[in-house]
């Protein structure tokens, strides 16, 4: 590493010359030995804790018992992916993971970037501030908290079934997490409640970066606060809300896993079991491993599927490359 | 940007008249804005006040705010329970040695795959980001865990999740934003790749492990799947999230825990109830990253911004 400037060409050359490119790979490795050091045993790590896994998918070919090794398994094909697809209840869970993701995409682009706009329009900056840092809150709590927090707000004693009781608009109390064809809407509700401030924080930076020469000559043209809002600003975010919504897409199968299983219960278990859930009751507690590696590699291969589509689409677009 | 933001919050100052219609439009945003905070708020300042409550007392209902009865006997009996004590002190523990692992050893790789001249730059920075598109799963992840028997050790909660691509690419991304003579100079001075690192780049990202510490630092502390899917049955290793988790569950599925109860019984303090000790484990549990978060505020937007404009 003591001439740092000579390294530049001779690398290039190692990709070029094919003869004698091995020799020199490795006298170059030698002399770059404390950048091996710092980085090959982390890529070590990271073939044993993120690759490796992947060879756990030759389980869904099997019918696995737990003692015995990986290669001592029976082969059975496609048995699970038949069984698997045959199982009413996997096509239930997958219903409601896409459901409970458009939910998530819908709600949450829209009420993140109508804050975002709220935000900008206000003058005052303290007040400004303090909204913002209070919407943060509930992105950095846990789920476990937030779970526990909406238990109890929506609890049959809680201060939502209290106000509806006394605006006249319910007779009774509700038992809001019992029923089940309302528990998309909670879900929707509790992802809102606590990641609305946080993504709105791209947004404000986008909008932020938007030629205020714009906003001028729009005052000039006679534009009012709506119309600047609709013909300013929000052409001015609409790369980001492009790259955001794409990159989602890529995610669609990946509805999250926590909301779900905290606020899930028998009750409203038709609507709120996803495949997360599906593979960890399948898998850990039923001890069934094979149809729940089964059901995980699906979702896995078409996720990846979606996000290179998604990618693809971006880069056509010709907006910001992700990743 | 920061400037054209002030230019015209100046310019549209000038404007003092509104029109009926701006004010209304103003006096509506105000609403919707203080309905939000009020909505965002209101949950953890009634958990709050039902922590302070006397237990007995909270059964009543009607606690909104402000505690009717107050006490601090909720607290006192949370933190004089043994495994909430130790619960505790695991979730400390994970998040200070977690974090510092993580935040040492990603900036450690991000700064080599920052360097041009670094052979096996391409084949490090590909291998981590190939890990965003595609994971084994839980299963293969479970039984690869089982298989290395890191099944009720501490460990497993800082070795699976040690780097991230994405802590990794907003760490090399700024590395690569710093400006080149700095890291030349150092060079050509003979410092070799450890003193370039550790005198040179370490203290010059001080901002974004700052952010990458954040991010860490929160994602450890509010864990509990990982100590539910491998530790659930080693008491010693529990974590405050999980035990909160386990209250939770046990109350939605209505079972009293029995332990509680009959500990309350025989220390002879003030019969506690789940309903308190929830609120106020609820509040244990959050409370260390309530008072970080807003003193942080610059350091995560600023590393929502890298890595929202990757590469």
């Amino acid at each position: 590493m003591e001439h740092p400037l000579m390294l530049k060409p001779t690398s290039a050359a190692t990709v070029d010359t094919k003869t004698g490119g091995l020799k020199r790979f490795f006298r170059l490795l030698w002399k770059q030995r404390a950048l091996v050091l710092m980085s090959v045993p982390f890529v070590l790590w990271l073939f044993l804790f993120r690759y490796v896994p992947l060879w756990g998918w030759i389980i869904s070919f099997q019918d696995y018992q737990l003692g015995k090794g990986l290669w001592d398994q029976e082969w059975v094909g496609f048995k699970q992916f038949e069984a698997l697809f045959n199982e009413p209840r996997f096509w239930r869970a997958l219903r409601n993971t896409i459901v409970m993701s458009f939910i998530n995409l819908v709600l949450g682009f829209t009420t993140a970037i109508t804050l975002a706009l709220l935000l900008n329009e206000l003058r005052q900056i303290v007040f400004k501030r303090v909204v913002q840092t209070i919407s943060y809150l509930p992105h950095f709590i846990s789920w476990v908290v937030a779970a526990g927090i909406i238990q109890v707000t929506l609890a049959p004693d809680g201060i939502v079934n209290e106000l509806l009781l006394r605006l006249g608009l319910i007779k009774d109390e509700l038992l809001f997490l019992g029923i089940g064809e309302w528990f998309w809407g909670i879900y929707g509700v509790s992802i809102v409640w606590k990641d609305v401030g946080w993504n709105a924080i791209i947004y404000l930076a986008a909008i932020a970066m938007i030629d205020p020469s714009l906003y001028e000559a729009a005052e000039m043209d006679g534009a009012n606060r709506f119309r600047k809002m609709w013909h300013v600003t929000l052409p001015g975010i609409r790369p980001v809300i492009v790259v955001l919504l794409i990159l989602n897409i890529g995610y669609l199968l990946e509805s999250g896993f926590e909301p779900q299983f905290l606020l899930g219960n028998g009750m409203n278990m038709r609507y709120s079991e996803n495949i997360d859930i599906f593979v960890l009751k399948y898998g850990i507690q039923l001890f069934n491993f094979s149809l729940a590696v089964a059901a995980g590699m699906f979702r896995t291969v078409v996720s990846v599927i979606l996000l290179v589509i998604a990618n693809s689409i971006a880069r056509r677009l010709n907006e910001t490359r992700l990743y | 940007m920061a400037e054209a933001a002030t230019v015209t919050r100046r310019k549209r100052r000038h404007r003092f008249r509104m029109s009926l219609g701006d004010q209304i439009f103003e006096t509506c945003n105000y609403l919707a804005l203080i309905l939000l905070m009020v909505v965002t708020l209101y949950p953890f300042l009634n958990t709050l006040a039902v922590s302070f409550n006397d237990a007995q007392d909270s059964i009543r209902g009607g606690i909104y705010l402000w505690p009717r009865k107050w006490t601090l006997e909720n607290y006192r009996f949370v933190f004089e329970e043994a495994s909430i004590l130790n619960a505790t002190l695991i979730s400390v523990l994970r998040t200070v040695i977690g974090t510092v692992l993580t935040v040492f050893f990603s900036a450690m790789v991000a700064y080599t795959i920052s360097r041009p001249e670094y052979v096996l730059r391409k084949f490090v920075t590909i291998a981590f980001i190939l890990t965003l598109y595609v994971n084994g799963g839980l299963i293969p992840n479970y039984l690869l865990i089982r298989e290395l028997n890191l099944i009720g050790t501490f460990w497993v909660y800082i070795l699976p999740g040690l780097i991230g691509a994405f802590n990794l690419i907003i760490i090399r991304s700024f590395i690569e934003n710093l400006p080149d003579n700095i890291l030349e100079a150092s060079k050509i001075d003979g410092a070799g790749d450890y003193r370039t690192f550790f005198h040179i780049v370490l203290p010059l990202c001080t901002p974004v492990l700052a952010t990458v510490s954040l991010f860490t630092g929160v994602w450890q502390w509010n864990s509990w799947f990982d100590v539910f899917l491998y530790n659930s049955s080693y008491e010693h290793l529990s974590t405050l999230q999980y035990e909160l988790q386990k209250i939770l569950s046990f109350s939605q599925a209505s079972i009293q825990r029995v332990d509680f109860n009959a500990a309350a019984a025989q220390g002879g303090i003030g019969q506690v109830t789940p309903y308190a000790i929830r609120a106020t484990m609820t509040i244990v549990a959050s409370v260390p990253i309530i008072m970080v978060y807003p003193f942080l505020q610059k350091y995560f937007v600023q590393g929502m911004m890298i890595g929202g404009v990757k590469e």
